[in-house]
């Protein structure tokens, strides 16, 4: 199957990760990859959209520098409507994480072009990222007071360690659910596309009957195309809302 | 902090057990897995890779939030900031312009309620005057033929007073002529003047 033929139609070929260049510090294998290749492109992207068509500063923004404030505008309402004025502090981090993972799954698109975000340890880092800043900004904010996060006010006396141990076992789960949500989107739908992608390609091989009946694939292609586009953006805004969500708990960690 | 805790990370994976096989991750590396058995390590699930993903990761996404904190939020911020600003005044500023216009408007309206007032004025002046002008006018002019009315009766009363006397005197004259003329009797003037005299009272 992995065969130098074969590969093209393997769907599992494209989360394949090569070095580009071998680098290995201390025994550890820290490779420049292409995996990590297009964790730059993204960020590079990212900053290119945001940096260039600001600066002119025009008071009435042209097409790209619209694109680059409502960007900017949407995380911070975001952001806002989930912590308040006081979670405004985090937006540096949630907008990077918006921007990087929105850039990151719409580059997946380009076919060659590697997904990181089918990682799932690019997608758990991230979440990780998120999960200990709530942590540590929450106890710098509130002290231990922060833990009252895991005792919802209202609850009667005698329940509260069950409701608690659930909050715990709820608040230990986010960076799983976090961050398994967006590495299964991506990887699945990616899979899911060179599959039909692959049944053109492999009917086509049997002829002219082979050539029309590729035309059912074909269209399943395009629209499973369309349907990931709108996944990518989708699983950005699910990411960085979620981001929000748990920030809020930093900010204000009484229910 | 990012890179805080990028550090935490990349300490996290210690427990992906001593990772120091150098990792070859070519296509060859997909045939001959390194933990055997299956026919090819599914990418996402390859422990060896992971530390070189963190420790890129961190780099790529460090340096997308430096300069995001850096640079993006000072600049698209600050062009919102300014545009909101800017809007603000322009409001500030209508606003100012529209409350300066009613005021514009009222001392307009004021000033032309008193103008109409003071025109109305006038004119009821200028009528009282003129009406005043008139009605001496007409007064005097009532007064100059009233008089001239007097006068003409008077003169009327006297040129028929003469007119009469002088009816009487031809009477009189005529009478003493046909007197002479029937009777050839000479009667005297103040006899036929009684006569007519006397025939006139019993006429009246």
């Amino acid at each position: 199957m992995a065969t130098a033929e074969g590969g093209g139609l393997d769907p599992i070929h494209q989360f394949e990760v090569k070095p580009l260049i071998d680098i290995n510090v201390g025994g550890v294998d820290l490779s420049f990859t292409n995996v990590s290749l297009f964790m730059l492109v993204a960020t590079a992207l990212t900053l290119a959209l945001m940096l260039l068509p600001t600066n002119k500063r025009a008071l009435v923004p042209g097409r790209w520098q619209n694109v680059a404030e409502l960007a900017y505008e949407f995380s911070g309402n975001m952001l806002r409507s989930s912590a308040g004025a006081g979670g405004m502090r985090f937006f540096p981090l949630v907008f990077s994480l918006f921007m990087f993972i929105l850039v990151a799954n719409m580059l997946g698109m380009f076919p060659y072009f590697y997904t990181i975000t089918s990682q799932l340890i690019v997608t758990f880092s991230l979440a990780m990222i998120v999960m200990l800043t709530v942590v540590i900004a929450g106890l710098r904010m509130h002290g231990l007071s922060f833990f009252k996060v895991f005792v919802p006010s209202g609850v009667p006396g005698y329940i509260i360690p069950l409701v608690s141990a659930i909050e715990v076992i709820s608040f230990l789960s986010r960076p799983i659910s976090l961050s398994v949500r967006l590495f299964a989107n991506m990887l699945a739908g990616h899979i899911m596309l060179k599959v039909f992608a692959a049944f053109v390609v492999s009917m086509s091989a049997f002829g002219a009957i082979g050539v029309l009946g590729a035309i059912l694939p074909l269209g399943m292609t395009l629209a499973i195309t369309a349907l990931e586009f709108l996944v990518a953006a989708l699983q950005a805004y699910v990411f960085a809302v979620l981001t929000c969500i748990y920030l809020n708990d930093a900010v204000h960690p009484h229910h | 902090m990012s890179t805080q805790l990028a550090q935490a990370e990349t300490t996290t994976p210690a427990h992906a057990e001593g990772v120091s096989v150098p990792l070859p991750h070519t296509d060859a590396q997909v045939n001959t897995p390194l933990h055997g058995g299956e026919e090819s390590l599914f990418p996402p699930f390859d422990i060896d890779a992971f530390p070189s993903h963190i420790f890129w990761l961190a780099i790529a996404f460090g340096i997308l939030f430096y300069f995001v904190n850096r640079l993006v939020v000072p600049k698209v911020g600050g062009i919102l900031e300014d545009r909101r600003d800017r809007i603000a005044s322009d409001l500030g500023e209508a606003n100012r312009l529209s409350r300066e216009t009613d005021e514009v408007i009222a001392a307009y309206e004021a000033e032309l309620a008193t103008a109409r007032q003071k025109a109305y004025g006038i004119a009821q002046e200028r009528r009282d005057e003129i009406k005043a002008e008139q009605a001496r006018q007409q007064a005097e002019t009532e007064a100059t033929l009233n008089a001239r009315i007097a006068d003409a009766e008077a003169e009327i009363v006297a040129r028929r007073d003469a007119a009469l006397a002088d009816v009487n005197q031809i009477a009189t004259e005529a009478t003493r002529a046909i007197v002479d003329r029937l009777t050839g009797i000479q009667v005297t003037e103040a006899d036929v003047a009684e006569a007519v005299r006397q025939s006139e009272a019993t006429r009246a």
